[in-house]
């Protein structure tokens, strides 16, 4: 792997951090609505709903910059991709429309069948997202049938393979631990003692998971290892992710409630950086042959738009992230209901 | 059906959907500001009331409008492939801006606007709300340059890039003030403002037809009405440097939008009419000259006709035609209602007027129904271009997609929305007739959390 920080290395890098970002912030909202209907009470159900109220939104803008940025730096990869996975993407639109509109609409009437249907929704969009999440990556990992036309023609069967549902199963894990462990800061009382029992599961089921997943991939999918065993630096990250998810019982326990998210925060950001230099430089690979791999040089756009991205990034991106901050800082500490919340 | 066709139904059936709402955030937004201004002003409470009612129907707008808009930011890449790479670098970037700077601040500081009222000060909430207005502005600023850059494209080149054609920007300020950026965006906005400011007016009229809400429904009459005012009449010179700048960059959208065939003769105006397409006749009644006198000040200057393009070069005419004097009409009524509805305001009738009350109760379709034709005539008087004389929608289709894959989804989006919109129309509905909360009861649950230990 040769590896140069030129302005292709930055742009793949600013859309890993995009994605992660994503996955950090809509990946804690995805697990507490996966772990929605556990609850029963309408009250509790409301309280979940609300400590996600007003950000959910904001972090759903993480996936729909990442896809623009994906479209104007990298065009080949988006519309190969997204023509190529044609269903599953249709698919995942159709589950965050549900799952918005779920949202949105649950609380505005009072009859218990409209809740239920809705907290249903709700739920279910929830875990589909994250699996659907999951098994792309998956596919992504095992590498994809891309044509030397730039073209990927997949059916539905084929992506959904035992590897790619084993990704799919450990996302939607990792979301779900991610998200208890958010609830755990926004809850008191019985709610949070019945949350911290969602921890614990959580963490478990993630764990079996993705040291089955990580077994999967070190067997069957080199060319993911390949660039570790180039550069054996890495594999401090593959230590970070561990440290970082060994971390998060110590600090639940101590009732460090904030510093276990940022744990599972840095898990699933290592977890993408893992993924991100196994696919360095590429960013889908062929099943076909390594020549039909797009690249970050041969899918990207022309230098010209990278730099005047890069300097819309430059200017924006401090926004972004000193109003994400702000919001959260706004919103922080436990759920209050009041007559605007859902 | 070709899959060409499927490919643009469904274009035309997710965007149409989705711009019910888009419109309506933003007008509303901008009335929001004006509403919540007033209370900081005045510091009268029946500002905040009101300002919190039409928060609820905003928050439902956006919604819908967030929900149906990830559609749009991901059918490029999946119906429309071969399309994203000849443009990625120029439309993609446009996007990608307008997440970067419209939908991060809208989302951002609408989780204030909406849950934040107990949050944070008054002012900070108050700028809260100009943020989310400027992100809904924002956003329309580089969609419209987007799409703009689709009519008239600017500041690129085209370059081969491995045996493909495709377009690089050179000139980024180039093609964001491509020569219809700017006249296009302000008549959207306009139109939006138009949707925002009748559908305030629309509720008010009810609840004083119904005698409900009296003091918060004239004080938001009045602000909706100065509003319908400015953007009203701001659409006829939208509408006009609009119009002039198709008749200079997209000559057959504009013989389409008359119907004008004869390249030597001058082009007439028409108040409506049909067009035989067959015949190349139009049916109806038109001021002889006009168009040529309104784009080149002489009633006597031949305009450019469709017969002079290819034959697999000119748009279908007649819809092309009938949207396009649609929309013109319902601007004209919208003047007509606002100028009549402030004259009787100044008379001192408009709030006991039963009857106009009446009309101004229905009159919130109309901007509705001009803001979609309008793109109607827009986007379908650009064909057979899906790039204005650079690309054909026929080549810009995925190629991995079947009309199988399209039809699958297209039944489920017509499923999915026909059940959104109903859900939609029973939540506005049902907020509308429940209506502002005189005093805002605080329901603070938290001290049922907190469980003694």
């Amino acid at each position: 792997m040769e590896f140069s920080f030129d302005i292709n290395t930055i742009w793949f890098v600013l859309i890993g951090v995009l994605l992660a970002g994503y996955g950090i912030l809509d990946g804690f909202d995805l697990g507490v609505g996966s772990l929605h209907l556990l609850t029963k009470s309408d009250l509790d159900r409301r309280i979940l709903l609300n400590s996600i109220g007003p950000v959910w939104d904001g972090n759903e803008v993480w996936l729909v910059t990442g896809g623009g940025a994906l479209f104007a730096a990298f065009p080949d990869v988006y519309a190969t991709a997204f023509s190529g996975f044609y269903i599953p993407f249709m698919l995942l639109l159709f589950m965050l429309i549900f799952r918005a509109i779920s949202i949105e609409v649950r609380s505005k009437e009072e009859g218990k069948r409209w809740r239920a249907f809705w907290d249903r929704a709700f739920s279910i969009a929830s875990m589909a997202i994250s699996i659907l999440i999951g098994v792309t990556i998956g596919n992504i990992i095992q590498g994809v049938p891309i044509g030397k036309d730039k073209e990927l023609y997949i059916t539905v069967f084929e992506m959904l393979n035992p590897y790619a549902l084993l990704v799919g199963m450990t996302t939607l894990a990792a979301f779900m631990m991610h998200g208890s462990i958010y609830l755990a800061m926004k809850t008191d009382g019985e709610l949070q003692k019945q949350v911290r029992g969602w921890i614990n599961n959580s963490t478990i089921f993630f764990v079996i998971c993705y040291a089955t997943a990580t077994m999967a991939t070190l067997i069957y999918i080199p060319h993911m290892v390949t660039p570790f065993r180039a550069h054996p630096e890495f594999f401090l990250l593959a230590f970070l992710n561990m440290m970082a998810i060994a971390n998060i019982p110590r600090e639940t326990q101590r009732g460090k409630d904030f510093f276990a998210f940022l744990s599972s925060s840095a898990a699933i950001l290592s977890l993408m950086a893992l993924f991100a230099v196994g696919l360095f430089p590429n960013f889908l690979v062929s099943s076909i042959s390594p020549e039909y791999n797009l690249t970050i040089y041969n899918a990207a756009s022309s230098e010209t738009t990278l730099e005047i991205m890069l300097t819309m990034a430059a200017f924006g991106i401090p926004f972004v992230i000193a109003y994400t901050i702000s919001i959260y800082w706004v919103f922080r500490g436990k759920v209050k209901l009041d007559n605007m919340s859902y | 059906m070709t899959t060409e066709l499927w490919a643009r139904l469904q274009f035309a059936f997710t965007i149409s959907f989705h711009y019910i709402y888009p419109p309506l955030s933003i007008g509303l937004g901008i009335i929001l500001v004006i509403m919540e201004g007033m209370y900081l002003k005045t510091g009268n409470k029946m500002y905040e009331v009101m300002t919190k009612f039409w928060v609820k129907i905003f928050a439902l707008t956006f919604a819908m409008g967030v929900a149906t808009g990830i559609v749009m930011e991901f059918e490029f890449g999946t119906n429309w492939a071969t399309y994203s790479r000849f443009v990625g670098d120029i439309f993609g970037s446009a996007l990608a801006a307008e997440g970067i700077f419209a939908f991060f601040l809208e989302s951002g500081f609408l989780a204030i606007l909406l849950f934040g009222w107990n949050r944070v000060g008054k002012k900070t909430h108050f700028f809260a709300t100009c943020m989310v207005s400027l992100g809904s502005m924002m956003s329309a600023v580089w969609i419209v340059v987007a799409n703009s850059w689709q009519q008239t494209p600017a500041g690129y080149r085209l370059v081969n890039n491995g045996g493909v054609i495709r377009a690089e920007i050179t000139d980024f300020w180039g093609m964001v003030f491509n020569p219809s950026s700017v006249e296009r965006l302000s008549h959207t906005l306009g139109g939006a403002f138009l949707a925002g400011a009748f559908l305030v007016i629309s509720v008010s009229a009810y609840y004083l037809i119904k005698k409900r809400h009296e003091e918060i429904a004239k004080a938001g009459l009045k602000i909706a009405l100065l509003v319908a005012l400015f953007a009203s009449l701001f659409q006829l010179f939208t509408g006009h440097s609009s119009a002039s700048g198709v008749a200079v960059n997209q000559p057959a959208k504009l013989a389409a939008m008359e119907a004008h065939y004869d390249s030597l003769s001058p082009g007439d105006l028409y108040m409506f009419g049909w067009v035989n397409e067959t015949d190349k006749k139009v049916y109806g009644i038109a001021i002889p000259g006009m168009l040529s006198f309104l784009i080149h000040g002489d009633p006597t200057v031949p305009i450019r006709g469709l017969d002079s393009f290819p034959k697999d070069e000119i748009p279908p005419v007649n819809v092309t035609f009938q949207t396009y004097h649609l929309m013109v009409a319902i601007g004209f009524s919208l003047i007509g209602l606002t100028l009549i509805s402030i004259f009787l305001w100044w008379r001192g009738k408009l709030f006991t007027s039963v009857l106009w009350l009446k009309i101004l109760v229905v009159s919130v379709l109309l901007p509705q129904i001009a803001n979609q034709i309008g793109w109607y005539t827009a986007e379908i008087g650009r064909q057979p271009w899906i790039v204005y004389g650079l690309l054909k929608t026929s080549d810009g289709l995925s190629k991995t997609v079947t009309s199988e894959h399209i039809i699958f989804s297209l039944i489920l989006f017509t499923l999915i929305y026909a059940g959104l919109f109903v859900v939609f129309l029973y939540l506005l509905d049902k907020k509308i007739k429940h209506g502002p909360e005189a005093k805002t009861k605080e329901l603070d649950f938290s001290e049922n959390l907190r469980m003694t230990e």
